[in-house]
């Protein structure tokens, strides 16, 4: 049972804000040790996990490629164009983006877009620069809309990729299922991953039609 | 066969560029810091498959220490002004759109293209690894895009890209140490504790109980050890196939499906999920670390309720 202490730091190490890193490497030795592991073998378990999770950083090499078109004025141009639909506020952008994300993750295109590749150049710059029309952004409002775009982006991913069959969720339930011998076709998993999504998409999107509305609200 | 070592290969390289250039950056007060950081991040992509098990963990600790006793700074490597990018853009218009739409394209190309390819009776990518593999690639064809269309310095794509990573820092490696994290507690049989305690004290006798306990756990484990793989084999195991299915006579297609979904509602509201949650923020420089966790609870709590309304419903037809 004083395995579980491990978790226990985690949750307190987030909660007073400790540097993540650290947090991770101190649950690491608390679950390892209390499991009976060496210093040493938790650390060799650690190093070795952490060599074969390296894919998880290959995904930063989108970085360069976004820099140099920050650096030639991508985020102004995302803004100029937002700015000629007079129309368009930030709840629909950001809702057509929900929408977006999560047809295209659903047919499996799941990398085409991102925090980095697409948020922070594109997609955050225009719900700011529709946001910015109604009235001068104060740097807090400017943060939320920041946040919400990201979060867009992460809701438009979960319930939309569970659609696709191939998919490394669906492929870990058949697994599952077999080694209890249940014999499944993934294509049962991911139909009954759509009402789901279809209720993310009806909450999110209502939350960001409201949150475009008190930004609109502010200016008044 | 291109494999992960290929892309591997190329990111070190990328990380040693931004490590060499660290060290050159005298804007930064701490720029050997910066650069020992990334320097070691290369090393890991170059070469950690020969430092073994422990000279991987010692490379981590030495990470840890950098990032936990402040030795990282944020470099400054000379970029446009705000006025220059306003008359860039007007200049180059939709052209820079161009090589932004170029990076999911050559994903898609390689995905659907290059993934079935054969090359002398071996696949030409790896068929495990074909997205992360296409994706590297597309991060290549779209930089030198961008660098044709635009013409943009040579070295700008590593100056920039820097720029990038030094303002993500030290949260960059969360991730990937999550998951190192998630190895060490399946090693010590983290989730099978947590799963015995929850049907042990909880009653789950009736329909409607087991349901709401498998959904809301599928959440709560979830938050605790940052991603929903991690619980679900534990809490189907433990509630959604002795109980749920067999018990109940429960379709196994609904209870898996909503049961993984409401783990990601979970995931929705977990630090744990560095790089859904807490790199977001560091690249967008929000000033609060938990910025989009706060943003996402609220639709992550009515769509758990509406999971276990979904399953209630759904898998008992």
């Amino acid at each position: 049972m004083l395995t579980l202490l491990g978790v226990a730091a985690v949750i307190v190490g987030f909660a007073v804000r400790l540097n993540p890193l650290l947090v991770v490497v101190l649950a690491a030795f608390t679950t390892g040790i209390f499991a009976g592991l060496s210093p040493i073998e938790v650390l060799a378990a650690f190093g070795k996990a952490f060599n074969e999770n390296r894919y998880v950083s290959a995904a930063y090499l989108v970085l360069p490629m976004v820099g140099v078109l920050e650096r030639a004025g991508l985020q102004e141009r995302a803004r100029a164009l937002i700015l000629r639909f007079q129309g368009v506020s930030a709840g629909p952008i950001l809702v057509g983006y929900l929408g977006l994300r999560q047809i295209t993750s659903a047919l499996g295109l799941t990398s085409i877009a991102g925090q980095a590749q697409s948020v922070r150049p594109l997609v955050a710059p225009m719900a700011e620069a529709a946001a910015e029309r109604d009235g001068p952004l104060d740097p807090g409002v400017r943060q939320s809309v920041r946040a919400y775009a990201a979060a867009t982006d992460n809701v438009g991913l979960f319930f939309g990729e569970d659609i696709f069959i191939a998919i490394g969720s669906i492929l870990l339930m058949v697994g599952f299922l077999a080694a209890s011998g249940i014999v499944m076709d993934p294509i049962h998993l991911s139909l009954w991953a759509i009402p789901t999504a279809i209720a993310a998409f009806l909450i999110h999107g209502a939350r960001l039609i409201l949150f475009g509305r008190r930004l609109k609200g502010r200016a008044a | 066969m291109i494999g992960l070592s290929a892309v591997y290969a190329l990111a070190g390289l990328v990380f040693a560029a931004f490590a060499v250039f660290s060290a050159m950056d005298r804007a930064n007060g701490k720029r050997f810091g910066n650069a020992v950081f990334w320097g070691l991040v290369a090393t890991s992509f170059l070469a950690g498959d020969r430092l073994g098990d422990v000279g991987n963990g010692v490379l981590v600790l030495a990470l840890t220490l950098i990032a936990g006793l402040g030795l990282l700074g944020r470099g400054q490597p000379a970029t446009t002004s705000p006025e220059q990018r306003q008359a860039l853009a007007e200049r180059f218009g939709n052209r820079l759109f161009v090589p932004a739409l170029t990076l999911p394209l050559v994903v898609i190309l390689g995905v659907l293209v290059l993934k079935p390819l054969q090359v002398g009776g071996q696949p030409l990518l790896d068929p495990k690894q074909a997205t992360l593999i296409s994706l590297a690639l597309a991060a290549v064809v779209s930089v030198a895009v961008a660098l044709l269309l635009l013409r943009q310095p040579p070295v700008s794509p590593l100056q920039e890209g820097r720029r990038l990573m030094d303002t993500v820092g030290w949260a960059a490696l969360l991730p990937q140490m999550l998951a190192a994290l998630g190895a060490v507690f399946a090693l010590a049989h983290v989730g099978d504790l947590i799963g015995q305690l929850v049907t042990q004290w909880i009653p789950l006798d009736t329909r409607l109980a087991a349901v709401a306990v498998y959904c809301l756990g599928m959440a709560g484990f979830t938050m605790v050890m940052g991603n929903a793989f991690a619980a679900f084999p534990v809490l189907t195991a433990g509630i959604g196939l002795p109980i749920l299915i067999n018990r109940f006579g429960g379709d196994p297609a609904v209870v898996c499906s909503i049961g993984m979904l409401s783990g990601f509602c979970g995931t929705l509201m977990t630090p744990l999920a560095a790089n859904f949650n807490l790199v977001p923020p560091a690249l967008l420089e929000l000033e609060d670390r938990y910025a989009v966790i706060k943003a996402q609870v609220p639709t992550a709590l009515p769509l758990l309720i509406v999971n276990v309304v979904l399953m209630y419903v759904l898998a008992f037809r």
